[in-house]
């Protein structure tokens, strides 16, 4: 469902992903785990036709994001790391208007909309503008959206950061039953390694651009000789803190961006 | 079909829900017509051209329209930095048709916007012709509306962040504004700035717009300010798709 082949992904002289290869099956919950700054985001952008690959092959569904992109979207649904939702608008039009641009059809938002916002406890706070939602509920109201229309692969992009323990519950069983119900293929990224263990059918583990690591939580817990999940993704990653590392990605990456702006 | 309904409605929302830009952005219109208008009346009836009221109206008008449209096409910025934008680029919606949807947004924003000052000018002191112009005149103020939000546009695809936006303030949204007949009469000015304004698209707009609210005395011609105006629109609309649909994130 989803391939990535020698993928690699360059910023200027910095390779933020470099040459990754993995495979999704269909109906797989696939967990990408990384320290920050290790490449996770720009691999889902790179997927999700937001980024042009530097070089490899990326298919999804069988097409490739570059030059397929409108039929690429059309196959899947986001759940973005950092907000993307309109701030001026209530949080039933922030999800009206994503059903409208995913072509549900008007019945069917009538139905979901209310239900996930109930589902999400956003219903009370469905008619004020999202400017006056705390950190928590623009959150829940990004996921509920994410929910709204059926794709064959669902992206998560750290969805959990920043949610309670009872809309992380909420989260994963919804991921589940959407899972095991309507075989979606879903490509998660955390940094809760037990939420990981409890719902990823395989892992890959990335760290500065490469992947270190691949296969089921069990084949990696026995590959490092670890009894959680968690120690096994610090054996193979090390314990320093990457925080510096991602600052730094984040700099080189403006200035790319910058760079490669003023000389389109 | 609805993704362009969609984009230009939240437009409208966004824009009926900030009272206090619509009120803001009116300030300046308001001081160029009062400031200018009766500052430099004597001097301009002097000058034996007439009735100054009459003669700014139509440039304030463009001013606001262009103004406003740029800014509608800059927001772009905004959502980029608000994220909104992701949402938009993922869907599976051909990106023109959210390019058209967002630039009917903006322009509709920005026809308002004039329509307000021209309701301004009108209890300021300024008589158009007749009744009869305003189809005419208002084919110019959209005209001037699409063209400026797909510039805005076109130039915020090309933009990260706001540090870009000073320079696109002052050297592109000023000039456009100050060297384009909508404050002076080109005819009486000096050959370069002439020459200037006539490459300049606002020139056109205002001409038409001028010549359609009182009824004649236009400087290039209807037929050219129409040809002009509307060739450039087509160029920038197609510029502002191209560009929108390359941006990455």
């Amino acid at each position: 469902m989803i391939l990535a082949e020698h993928l690699v992904k360059k910023f200027g002289d910095f390779e933020a992903v470099r040459d990754i290869s993995f495979e999704v099956q269909q109906g797989e919950i696939f967990a990408f785990l990384g320290p920050n700054g290790a490449g996770k985001t720009t691999t889902i952008k790179m997927l999700t036709t937001l980024l042009r690959p530097t070089s490899g092959k990326v298919r999804l569904d069988g097409l490739d994001p570059a030059t397929h992109q409108l039929q690429v979207r059309k196959s899947f649904g986001i759940v973005f790391q950092d907000p993307s939702v309109d701030d001026e608008l209530t949080a039933f039009e922030n999800l009206d208007f994503h059903g409208v641009l995913y072509k549900v059809p008007r019945k069917l938002r009538a139905e979901r909309i209310p239900k996930l916002l109930k589902l999400f406890e956003l219903w009370d706070r469905r008619n004020d503008p999202v400017k006056q939602f705390s950190g928590g509920m623009r959150r829940r109201l990004e996921i509920a959206r994410g929910f709204l229309h059926t794709p064959k692969i669902l992206f998560l992009d750290e969805p959990t950061l920043g949610l309670d323990p009872q809309t992380r519950n909420q989260l994963w069983s919804h991921v589940k039953q959407l899972n095991e119900g309507e075989r979606v293929t879903v490509f998660l990224t955390t940094h809760y390694m037990e939420e990981a263990d409890r719902v990823a059918h395989r892992i890959a583990i990335i760290d500065h651009g490469s992947i270190i690591a691949q296969g089921t939580p069990q084949e990696l817990k026995q590959q490092t000789h670890a009894e959680t999940l968690e120690q096994a993704f610090l054996a193979l990653t090390g314990t320093t803190i990457r925080d510096e590392d991602a600052s730094n990605v984040d700099q080189m990456r403006n200035f790319a961006k910058m760079w490669t702006r003023r000389r389109p | 079909m609805s993704a362009i309904y969609v984009m230009w409605l939240r437009q409208m929302k966004r824009y009926a829900r900030s009272r206090a830009r619509i009120i803001g952005s009116l300030g300046q219109p308001l001081l160029f017509l009062l400031g200018f208008g009766f500052g430099f009346g004597p001097v301009f009836q002097k000058a034996g051209q007439g009735n100054y009221i009459q003669f700014l109206a139509p440039g304030v008008v463009g001013m606001t329209i262009l103004f406003t449209a740029l800014f509608s096409g800059i927001e772009l910025i905004w959502d980029r930095q608000f994220g909104f934008l992701k949402e938009t680029l993922v869907a599976p919606v051909p990106r023109i048709l959210i390019m058209i949807g967002r630039t009917a947004g903006g322009a509709t924003v920005a026809i308002f916007q004039g329509l307000i000052v021209i309701a301004i000018c009108l209890v300021v002191g300024f008589r158009p012709v007749s009744w009869t112009a305003w189809p005419a005149a208002f084919v110019y103020m959209a005209l001037i509306a699409v063209m400026f939000t797909a510039l805005g546009t076109a130039i915020a695809s090309l933009l990260a962040d706001f540090q870009g936006f000073q320079l696109v303030m002052n050297f592109l949204v000023m000039p456009t504004f100050f060297l384009s007949g909508a404050l002076f009469p080109l005819s009486s000015t000096m050959t370069p700035i002439e020459v200037i304004a006539s490459f300049n698209p606002l020139s056109y707009g205002v001409d038409g717009l001028r010549g359609a609210l009182l009824g004649g005395g236009y400087h290039f011609g209807a037929a050219t300010d129409l040809a002009v105006m509307s060739a450039i629109t087509v160029v920038l609309l197609g510029l502002g798709s191209y560009l929108f649909s390359r941006v990455q994130l």
